[in-house]
């Protein structure tokens, strides 16, 4: 646990850590209101959104990708409502279309695109690049005082830092209103709270967080961290607050846990390369939840003391 | 157009809903007494939850004026409570019962505000009020209809409003719990607060109410049950599918 370590290791599970925290945040809400799905909507909508931001770019830079995916995220959350509303089908229905579309309309994108000289593919999208976000300058453990080394930190540490805590801080603000609403919305409207808008920002916390960890982590971690650590966390306990705190535990020991045995794992058992960090993140993060289902407290039908 | 009374805890002119091209509630007025039971009555589809639901502001309605205490909603919520369908709500939410009737509390709190011990207490009381203080700290997933439609009842009484509006709150519950909500609204009205209840069992209107409200899509009849409640009222709500001519021979036909 040296050197090599910090500098091959430690960034990018901090960087898997906030992305599953960030996504299990929202996620908390979006199982209870029964919207699971959104998350796994908006994780492939934001590819066309990259894909336009990198073609209109010609970079893979974070900027563009960034403000392209959030705009597709905002398209598909208004197309999703325009559907529901107006074509009077549920909203599963209407999900199901706009994302499909997109990420459709994202693929086709993402071939006219082949013949750019900078890479960005299908596997890239899937699977992320946590593993390529190391920090080359570090030379051990001194270095997170060290301000040249610091300096050369991949950039989507802090960014991902940021969205994480800006995602905690909504959350905690608005904390009341979604609870009411989320428990019973036509209680939290005679309270007079302002629950469509409250949904909407709602879902953009979650689109931030798919699109800032869309493209350290691609699109599979982003779907199981949106669902498996709250789902987990559910049934440990009968409480909001505690499931929202265990849903952050069961994210980051998936990151952590996942990342170690995705580098690591293959080796201990003779192979000769590691395997998909973000696969593997998905994985341990899917075994805890079935671990959470066989022995978690608060299972439906489980007897509570 | 003459203004809506001031006196009248909920008075209603030309409210229209339409879901689609399909009108829900057809210009109705209604104005519902203070320090009375007031229910609205009418058969299934007829309205009755929507027409609450435009009052709050719940569903947007299509045109009509809606005053509670003589103001828009939007000023009177501090006195107004509402109870929706029990039906309506995830019970298994991860929520104690203590905590839910707090939800009554926050309009009070706002969204930062401190829940003091005095709330708790408040809260206490009201479970009490209900006969489910022994239940405080149960997870609400584990309570029988009844018991949670009392939960929703005492969350209403933690809001300390002056009318209460209940979506069917005798709908699939025990006799106990429908006679302890009867106990409850009695003591409302007794402090001169106003309850009005969407209510769908014809054989309880005579004993449990003082004012009665029709519906079926457009306004029948409103007035005091004495008076209201007849055959013919009933015949006109429920169409051509009660044929009797008094209402106790009514009630069996409805039934």
């Amino acid at each position: 646990m040296g050197a090599e370590f910090v500098q091959f290791s430690l960034t990018p599970i901090l960087i898997g850590t906030f992305a599953a925290m960030a996504c299990a945040l929202p996620g908390n809400f979006l199982i209870l209101r029964r919207q699971a799905l959104i998350g796994d909507a908006i994780s492939h909508v934001v590819l066309p959104g990259i894909v336009v931001g990198f073609l209109v770019s010609g970079t893979i830079a974070a900027g563009p990708m960034g403000l392209g995916a959030a705009g597709a995220a905002i398209i598909a959350v208004v197309l999703i409502e325009a559907i529901r509303r107006f074509g009077r089908v549920e909203p599963g229905a209407a999900m199901g279309v706009v994302f499909t579309t997109m990420f459709a309309a994202g693929v086709l994108l993402l071939e006219q695109s082949g013949s750019a000289q900078v890479h960005l593919d299908v596997e890239h999208a899937l699977m992320g690049n946590l593993e390529q976000l190391i920090w080359l300058r570090a030379s051990g453990w001194q270095s997170l005082t060290d301000p040249a080394a610091l300096s050369a930190l991949p950039q989507e540490l802090p960014t991902m830092a940021l969205a994480c805590a800006l995602i905690a801080a909504l959350i905690l603000a608005f904390w009341r209103w979604l609870k009411i609403a989320t428990f019973d919305e036509g209680f939290a409207q005679s309270l007079g709270i302002p629950t469509g808008a409250l949904g909407f920002g709602l879902v953009i916390s979650a689109a931030l967080a798919a699109v800032a960890a869309f493209q350290a982590v691609g699109s599979i971690l982003v779907i199981a961290m949106f669902i498996c650590p709250p789902a987990a966390a559910r049934l440990m306990t009968n409480s909001l607050a505690a499931q929202v705190w265990w849903s952050l535990l069961f994210a980051a020991a998936s990151a952590i846990l996942g990342y170690v045995l995705a580098g690591y794992g293959p080796l201990w058992l003779g192979a000769q390369n590691a395997v998909s960090a973000a696969g593997m993140i998905a994985v341990v993060s899917g075994v805890i939840l079935a671990l959470a289902a066989m022995f978690g407290p608060h299972r439906k039908g489980a007897q509570t003391v | 157009m003459t203004p809506l009374p001031h006196h009248s805890p909920l008075a209603v002119h030309g409210l229209s809903v339409t879901y689609g091209d399909k009108p829900a509630v057809r210009a109705v007025d209604a104005n519902f007494p203070r320090a009375a039971l007031s229910a609205i009555i009418g058969p299934n589809g007829a309205g009755k939850s929507t027409f609450l639901k435009a009052c709050l502001g719940i569903v947007a309605p299509l045109s009509g004026e809606v005053a509670f205490f003589g103001q828009p909603i939007a000023q009177a919520r501090a006195r107004v409570a509402y109870v929706p369908q029990r039906a309506s709500v995830d019970w298994d939410f991860p929520t104690t019962v203590l905590d839910v009737v707090q939800m009554g509390q926050y309009r009070r709190a706002g969204l930062w505000g401190r829940l003091s011990g005095a709330a708790r207490t408040q809260a206490m009381g009201c479970l009490e009020r209900v006969g489910m203080a022994e239940f405080a700290s149960r997870q609400i997933g584990q309570l029988s209809g009844g018991q949670q439609q009392r939960v929703f009842l005492a969350r209403a009484l933690a809001q300390e409003a002056e009318l209460y509006l209940l979506d069917e709150p005798f709908a699939g519950v025990d006799a106990a719990t429908e006679h302890a909500i009867m106990d409850v609204l009695r003591g409302l009205r007794a402090e001169g607060k106003s309850v009005i209840a969407v209510h769908h069992d014809l054989a309880t209107v005579e004993d449990y109410f003082d004012h009665v409200f029709l519906i079926n899509v457009d306004r029948i009849a409103e007035g005091p049950v004495k008076t209201t409640f007849t055959a013919q009222n009933l015949n006109a709500a429920y169409g051509g599918r009660l044929v009797a001519s008094t209402p106790t021979t009514l009630i069996q036909a409805a039934e």
